[in-house]
């Protein structure tokens, strides 16, 4: 099996390939194969993959194949070696199990692109998968930043996808500028590895970190928290998070893929991968566990007021990266993972599902123009509640797991205020999918009346992967059950801690898995009876009331504009960085470059030759007699020479 | 018998005379009679320092630049006559068109 691997990232590559130099010939509906085609093959090696790891023993679960030594300089080696382990197998599972639902997807969403636009865009989504999984099966830093850069390049050309207009242009070009500056400090992260250890590979660095590295030393420190200013860029957490609301300028499958479900939690999975480093630095956990808990509450209160219904999604999956931050943050790292596991089964469809809204709308996002569209798009509709209530936290829906995962966790690390913020986003949580769900889906239909005519369900290539994600939403979170709740059940062990047990192995040591029963099943009423309260807000706010939130939003006008311009971090940023660095960026181009270097440099070279030869060519007067006057005086130099010397 | 000196302070005389009319005088025929007082000048050293030495050498170079000095003067004088030829005039200081 081991030898077989590069199949994986080869096949989305070799899509790549065939939908870009042959695409627009072989016309849509051979690349509505291809596309999708090549991911789901990856997606069965995937399983594949899977199934041998399940048959070696635990401690044992690693494949490993080196392709070729891409870099040897001196004593450092950067190979191109893939690495599979129960870790990198689950994100794989992910990548190309949900990668293929929604290329499936995409073939219907983007049914309406011409031949050129469809292979492209089926160009883009296959290199992103590419990207996404060398990211996730590279077996050392630097094969996993070239993963990074790669999905951040997708990421780009997708957000992008209909570049004619300028405002998603735009919206590209500041996802792509937000995360160079978090991949900034990750390379700098990854030059401290290579210093710290002479190496870069996973291999050598994470079983050497605790050797190598002093507990709480400003080296671990350091090295984590640059680690971790990449993981803010590319996961969207304060302060590198504004680039993701913009993103949803990409067509919504794009969002799903990319901005909900794979590329954004590679932070999250770069610290579970380093994670041997970050116990090592408990000062750069608790800054990971604080932004990751500050983001959460923060992005959810944001959510709270968007009227775009992708923007609603695109801060909620900033909120819940933010737990996934925080349950790293507090050494939870499996439970991290768990919840990236299930966030992506149910945001996925959640955007699937808003995607269907907007199909069957024409392209419309804002929600105070939908209501009532319960009746026309009726699986649309069944799915999207399941994915809410997943959402929300509401048992025994997936999110719920992995939720109480994390607020447990953080409950055990001894940080109460973190699984209060938790708590209280949680309760959010459910306030703000509902609302998105009643005010879309419940109602009367508030568009104008010819779109009314238009309203369709979509067709079955963008239904089925809604109705896959639908059970994966519903079941996915089965396969973390809690020990509390599984012992009630007869015995129902944890496989997902189990599963990425021997990967946490060094982490799990010595530290209180679980707290007393009790404790944990008091928290866990906690969390349902939040959920339960957010769900009545928003029914009682959206639903029953509408009077009553008018008369909330007139009451508490200043924090409803808060939050509706999203505290104004945008405008924030403009002033305290955009702007300098502008008027920066202006200086170096008309001083530095123009003034300086052009006109001092080059034309300033240009005139002081042109000086000089004016100067020069006063001697030559043409004057044959002036000539000779100098020629003579030359004669009796020499002669002068001669005689004297 | 006059010492050999008193043909070589002439000859130099000469020289000067001619150089002095080459750099200074703006009419090319001029300056052209003033190179063939230079080219005589020489010829009058030649001839002092083959009398004094006895060595006939020095009298086969002058009839050598005396033969040189005449086709010298044909091609000269033609140059001449062209170039008034094409200004209307033998003045050197209209002649400076490679003036830099």
């Amino acid at each position: 099996m081991a030898d077989l691997l590069w199949l994986v990232p080869a096949l989305p590559l070799a899509g790549v390939a065939l939908n870009g130099f042959f695409g627009r010939r072989l016309g849509k509906r051979a690349v509505a194969w291809i596309g999708p085609g090549v991911v789901g093959l990856a997606f069965g090696v995937s399983v594949a993959a899977f199934a041998a790891l399940t048959r070696l023993p635990p401690d044992a679960r690693a494949l490993h194949q080196t392709l070729y030594t891409w870099i040897a300089a001196g004593d450092f080696r950067a190979p191109v070696a893939l690495l599979v382990d129960p870790l990198s197998v689950t994100l794989m599972l992910v990548v190309t199990g949900v990668g293929f639902l929604i290329h499936l997807y995409s073939v219907g969403y983007m049914h309406d692109e011409d031949r050129r636009g469809f292979a492209r865009y089926f160009t883009y989504l296959n290199l992103f998968t590419f990207a996404m999984l060398l990211l996730v099966m590279a077996d050392n830093f630097l094969l996993l930043f070239v993963g990074w850069e790669g999905v951040g390049l997708c990421s780009y050309l997708l957000i992008g996808f209909w570049f004619s207009d300028m405002a998603n242009a735009a919206a590209g070009k500041k996802a792509f500028i937000v995360n160079r500056i978090g991949d900034f400090g990750f390379l700098i992260g990854i030059f401290l590895i290579f210093g710290s250890f002479g190496s870069v590979t996973f291999a050598d660095v994470l079983p050497a970190a605790a050797s190598t590295l002093t507990l709480g030393g400003p080296l671990a420190f350091w090295t984590c928290l640059f680690l971790f200013v990449g993981a803010t860029g590319k996961s969207a957490q304060i302060p590198l998070y504004v680039w993701l609301p913009d993103a949803m300028a990409g067509p919504t499958p794009v969002s799903a893929l990319i901005h909900a479900a794979t590329m954004v939690t590679a932070g999250v999975y770069m610290i579970a991968r380093a994670h041997a480093l970050y116990v090592l630095a408990p000062g750069a956990l608790a800054i990971v566990a604080s932004i990751g808990a500050a983001t959460a509450l923060y992005a959810a209160t944001i959510g709270l007021v968007q009227t775009d219904i992708k923007k609603v999604l695109a801060y909620s999956t900033i909120s819940q990266l933010g737990y996934m931050f925080l349950a790293v943050g507090v050494a939870a790292f499996g439970a991290g993972i768990f919840h990236l596991v299930t966030h992506a089964f149910f945001k996925a469809l959640l955007f699937l599902g808003a995607g269907s809204v907007i199909h069957a709308l024409h392209g419309e996002q804002d929600m105070r123009r939908m209501g009532g569209l319960r009746r026309h798009l009726p699986v649309t509709y069944w799915t999207m509640l399941a994915a809410t209530l997943a959402i929300a936290g509401i048992p025994p829906l997936a999110g719920f797991f992995s939720k109480d995962a994390i607020l447990g966790a953080a409950w055990n690390a001894g940080h109460p205020g973190l699984w209060a913020v938790g708590w209280v986003t949680a309760g959010l949580t459910a306030l703000y999918m509902f609302r998105l769900f009643f005010l879309t889906f419940h109602g009367e239909f508030r568009g104008p009346a010819e779109a009314r005519h238009g309203l369709h369900e979509s067709p079955p290539s963008m239904a089925v992967p809604l109705v896959v994600l639908a059970v994966l939403a519903t079941v996915g979170g089965w396969i973390g059950v809690p020990a509390v709740v599984g012992d009630a059940l007869g015995g129902l062990p944890d496989a997902f801690e189990g599963w990425l047990a021997p990967v946490f192995a060094d982490v799990a040591r010595g530290t209180p898995a679980h707290a007393a029963p009790a404790a944990e099943v008091g928290l866990m009423i906690a969390s349902i009876a939040v959920a339960t309260v957010g769900i009545l807000m928003a029914w009682v706010l959206y639903a029953r009331d509408p009077e009553l939130r008018e008369r909330l939003a007139r009451r508490f006008h200043a924090a409803y504009q808060i939050l509706l311009h999203k505290y104004w971090v945008d405008e924030i940023y403009e002033f305290l960085v955009v702007r300098p660095y502008d008027a920066l960026s202006t200086f170096a181009w008309r001083v530095i470059d123009d003034g300086l270097i052009d006109g001092l440099g080059v034309r300033g070279a240009g005139a002081l030759v042109r000086f000089g030869s004016g100067v020069a060519s006063r001697w030559e007067t043409g004057y044959v007699q002036n000539y000779l006057v100098v020629f003579f005086l030359g004669v009796l130099a020499v002669l002068a020479y001669l005689v004297i010397g | 018998m006059v010492p050999a000196g008193h043909y070589l302070v002439l000859s130099a005389i000469l020289f000067a005379i001619g150089v002095v009319g080459v750099l200074t005088r703006k009419n090319a025929i001029i300056v052209f009679m003033s190179i063939e007082i230079m080219l005589n000048a020489a010829n009058l050293t030649f001839v002092t320092f083959a009398s004094a030495m006895g060595d006939l050498g020095g009298q086969v170079a002058v009839l050598l630049v005396i033969a040189v000095a005449a086709a010298e003067a044909a091609v000269g004088l033609a140059i001449i006559v062209a170039m008034f030829r094409h200004r209307e005039t033998v003045n050197v200081e209209s002649f400076n068109v490679m003036h830099g």
